[in-house]
């Protein structure tokens, strides 16, 4: 018996030693290999100011991006992987990616644990694209002192922010105000309802998402008000968040109804703020059978693909020159732990080499409400329409912003709660 | 006799090394690379060299839960019952842990021990409830155990999206990180926490000795095989059985355990990392034996930390890790039925002859 065993036993590991045997050196490849020209920067706000140090070197710059979701998910994280990838091209790097980097699809998998293999691999800066990932990117930062890293959407470089550890100084943070891009969308649901009432398909509720909820309600009641000449106190605006970024089967609300309890309670357009586009599918299917809807979709700029005909465009992220920027500070040994909120480029929203916020107008919003909205751009752009400007309060009814007060970047960062007139909860926690 | 025993021990072994490059290929790979890049993203290659220290340790810091869950399994299979509530096992345990870990400050050791043992708590109790229903309310265990999966998962959900939510924040993603004194000790820059790996093997011989040296294993194994007979030989059927939840969810909680606070180091919902099924193919590739636990595990394990290398390094989606996983176990299952077959066959023809 226990010669059998023995047996047993030992044919396996031979098994195994004779594939170990098999496996040859250690040399490995890498994916993705990109060349291309000359890059542009964008300007950065604020920040604390110590160099991390980078090795130079005559190899093509390496670049290391983790994806919370899917690298082909018409959102939030397609939008990152063809921004790095645009980025690499401009500067004749190469990308290393690794997408569903979230517990719930790899529970085997850190942060810190794909960086460390990125950075073995060569990857001389390496990117966290997502707010889930801050204590992996916190992690990643402490156990590589040497490799330049950014957490997207972080505070953690910030002097003013709450989360700021001055101890990390190779990790900088880098995000669009979409507060704008959201203002824009909200802008073209406020011109387009039909019935009054707005529906927003929200992830999870912090100072982000507050913020962007509240930046698509302060423009539709804008342009409700200014442009259709209607009362703005009659827009409703309803809120749902489903608890993540995306839908994970068993965790989170589903969001495909989400989108129908909205619409059933009498939402026609819905505007996205999640990473993935079930609030545009879900409404254009609804569409197609006849109900009269619109929605806005979020993150990607070629997300109006999903359901073109009722998208009224997309507000998106363009990542490409804020990567470029961030390349090349490395290359040149100038890049520094700081926090970049960066702006639109107002002369062109849609310049790919200069914006990072963008508003891609879809064909379900018409050529009337279009010009409303270029107007609109134009407001925001010159600074003659700031929206985050006094009287407004907060859900609870407590004051935000007094009479006359406008809001400072800090203000409008750490948004506590949703404003007053958006129904749903967004105060949890 | 002694060269067909080692050919039907070869055998599996082949079918399984065949099924595996057949898979590799496939997909477009040489073949040997993936499995280099497998062990290389695991352990390093070659294997434990310098410089490796974190891979290896989360890999057995995912061995760990597979490896308890597994000698939690042993005890229930032999009892013959189907212990798919083992993931709601693991959960339970990590929200006892959790608990612990939020709510007391004591000395870290003490800490520590608190937290081991709520979580083992905790998964006995969920263990148990799958029992009772079994023994008292007479549901079938896997249909109890499934439904009980889903209460603990959902219990996770709700924990972490309000109660024990980040400050100003309702997402699902996790709880605020536990204190660091209540966190495994572990080697300095990695999570491999030797007293997670000695709970293990002790864990495992536990269960090796009860049904190589006691009685109580000798019994269990009885109702297992045959109830009824049991039952009019003397043997409490009902609560051996319990017995068998209580032991096997109590090893599930400490896995639980370990995924809260030596690996991911806050609560998650997907805390079990499916780590409960995973362990039914472990325990069903080592046939119940429990020192064939360790290896089988640690190979599963270093599947599920080694193969986002296939992405990274030849671009193949990571996911190919899960499907050659499953093709390893059915292949080698299949390999394995075969050559036991073949083997009683031989034995059955040869005792005929004589």
């Amino acid at each position: 018996m226990l010669s059998k065993r023995l047996i047993q036993m030992l044919a396996v590991l031979l098994a195994f030693a004779l594939v170990a045997a098999a496996c040859g050196d250690s040399s490995s490849d890498t994916t993705a290999t990109t060349t291309g020209g000359g890059g542009t920067t964008t300007t950065t706000d604020g920040g604390t100011a110590t160099t991390a140090t980078t090795t130079p070197s005559t190899d093509p710059f390496k670049m290391g991006i983790l994806l919370v979701g899917p690298e082909f998910d018409q959102g939030y994280s397609q939008a990152h992987f063809e921004g790095a990838e645009w980025a690499m091209d401009q500067i004749g790097g190469e990308l290393i990616s690794l997408d569903f980097i979230n517990p719930a699809d790899n529970p085997g998998l850190t942060p810190e644990a794909v960086a460390k293999d990125m950075i073995d691999q060569g990857a001389q800066m390496v990117v966290f694209n997502s707010d889930d990932m801050r204590d992996g990117a916190f992690a990643a930062a402490e156990q590589n002192p040497e490799t330049p890293m950014v957490w997207v959407s972080g505070d953690s470089a910030w002097a003013d922010g709450r989360a700021y550890r001055a101890d990390l100084t190779n990790l900088s943070n880098v995000w669009g105000q979409m507060t704008f891009g959201k203002m824009i969308a909200g802008c073209a649901a406020g011109l387009t309802t039909q019935t009054g009432k707005l529906g927003y398909l929200g992830p999870l509720t912090n100072d982000e998402t507050r913020r962007l909820v509240n930046s698509a309600y302060l423009g539709a009641q804008y342009c409700y008000e200014n442009y259709r000449g209607l009362d703005a106190s009659d827009l409703e605006f309803a809120v749902t968040y489903i608890g993540f970024w995306f839908e994970i089967p068993g965790v989170t609300l589903d969001a495909t109804q989400v989108v129908n309890d909205l619409i059933d309670g009498g939402a026609d357009v819905m505007l996205s703020g999640i990473d993935t586009t079930q609030a545009l599918v879900r409404s254009g299917q609804r569409a197609d059978g006849g109900e009269a809807l619109w929605a806005v979709p979020y993150d990607f700029e070629d997300a109006c693909q999903e359901a073109p005909s009722i998208c009224l465009g997309v507000p998106y992220f363009n990542w490409g020159p804020a990567y470029v920027d961030l390349a090349n500070s490395v290359i040149d040994g100038s890049f520094t732990a700081t926090w970049e909120w960066l702006p639109p480029d107002w002369a062109d929203i849609n310049n790919v080499n200069t914006s990072t916020i963008g508003y891609i107008k879809g064909d379900g919003l018409s050529s009337e409400n279009g010009a409303f909205l270029d107007q609109f751009i134009a407001g925001l752009g010159d600074g003659s329409i700031n929206l985050y400007a006094g009287p407004l309060n907060w859900q609870d009814g407590s004051s935000f912003l007094g009479d006359g007060e406008t809001a400072t970047d800090i203000q409008i960062w750490y948004s506590e709660q949703c404003l007053e007139g958006i129904e749903g909860v967004c105060d949890l926690g | 006799m002694t060269s067909n025993r080692l050919l039907y021990a070869l055998i599996p072994a082949g079918v399984v090394v065949v099924a595996a490059f057949g898979l590799l290929l496939a997909a477009g790979t040489n073949g040997f690379e993936p499995i280099k890049l497998i062990v290389e993203g695991s352990i390093g290659w070659p294997p434990f060299e310098e410089g490796t220290s974190s891979k290896v340790g989360d890999t057995v810091m995912v061995w760990v839960p597979i490896a308890l869950a597994s000698a939690g399994l042993i005890v229930t299979f032999n009892a013959g019952m189907w212990n798919i509530g083992i993931e709601g096992q693991i959960i339970m345990g990590a929200i006892f842990a959790a608990f612990v870990a939020r709510e007391v400050s004591v000395s870290r050791p003490l800490l520590i021990a608190l937290i081991i043992l709520a979580g083992a708590v905790g998964g006995m109790l969920w263990g148990l409830l799958v029992g009772v229903l079994r023994t008292a309310g007479g549901v079938n265990e896997i249909f109890g155990g499934l439904g009980l999966d889903f209460v603990a998962a959902s219990i996770t959900t709700y924990l972490i999206i309000d109660p024990w939510s980040r400050t100003g924040v309702a997402s699902t993603s996790g709880t605020d990180p536990f204190p660091d004194e209540a966190l495994l000790p572990s080697l300095e820059g990695t999570r491999l926490s030797p007293l997670a790996i000695v709970i293990t093997l002790v864990a495992i011989a536990g269960i090796w000795l009860l049904f190589r040296g006691t009685l109580y294993g000798l019994k269990l194994k009885a109702v297992g095989r045959n109830r009824p007979s049991s039952f009019l030989m003397g043997i409490p059927t009902n609560r051996y059985l319990l017995g068998a939840f209580v032991i096997c969810g109590a090893l599930a909680g400490i896995a639980g355990t370990s995924q809260a606070i030596g690996f991911h180091f806050r609560l998650i919902p997907a805390i079990s990392g499916n780590y409960g099924f995973l362990a039914i193919l472990v325990v069903l590739l080592a046939r119940f034996r429990a020192f064939w636990v360790i290896p089988i595990s640690f190979f599963f394990a270093m599947i599920a930390v080694g193969s986002s290398q296939l992405q990274l390094r030849l671009d193949v989606n990571s996911a190919l890790g899960g499907v050659l996983q499953g093709t390893l176990v059915l292949s080698a299952m299949f390999g394995l039925g075969w050559a036991a077959h073949r083997f009683r066959k031989q034995a059955e023809a040869g005792a005929e002859s004589t």
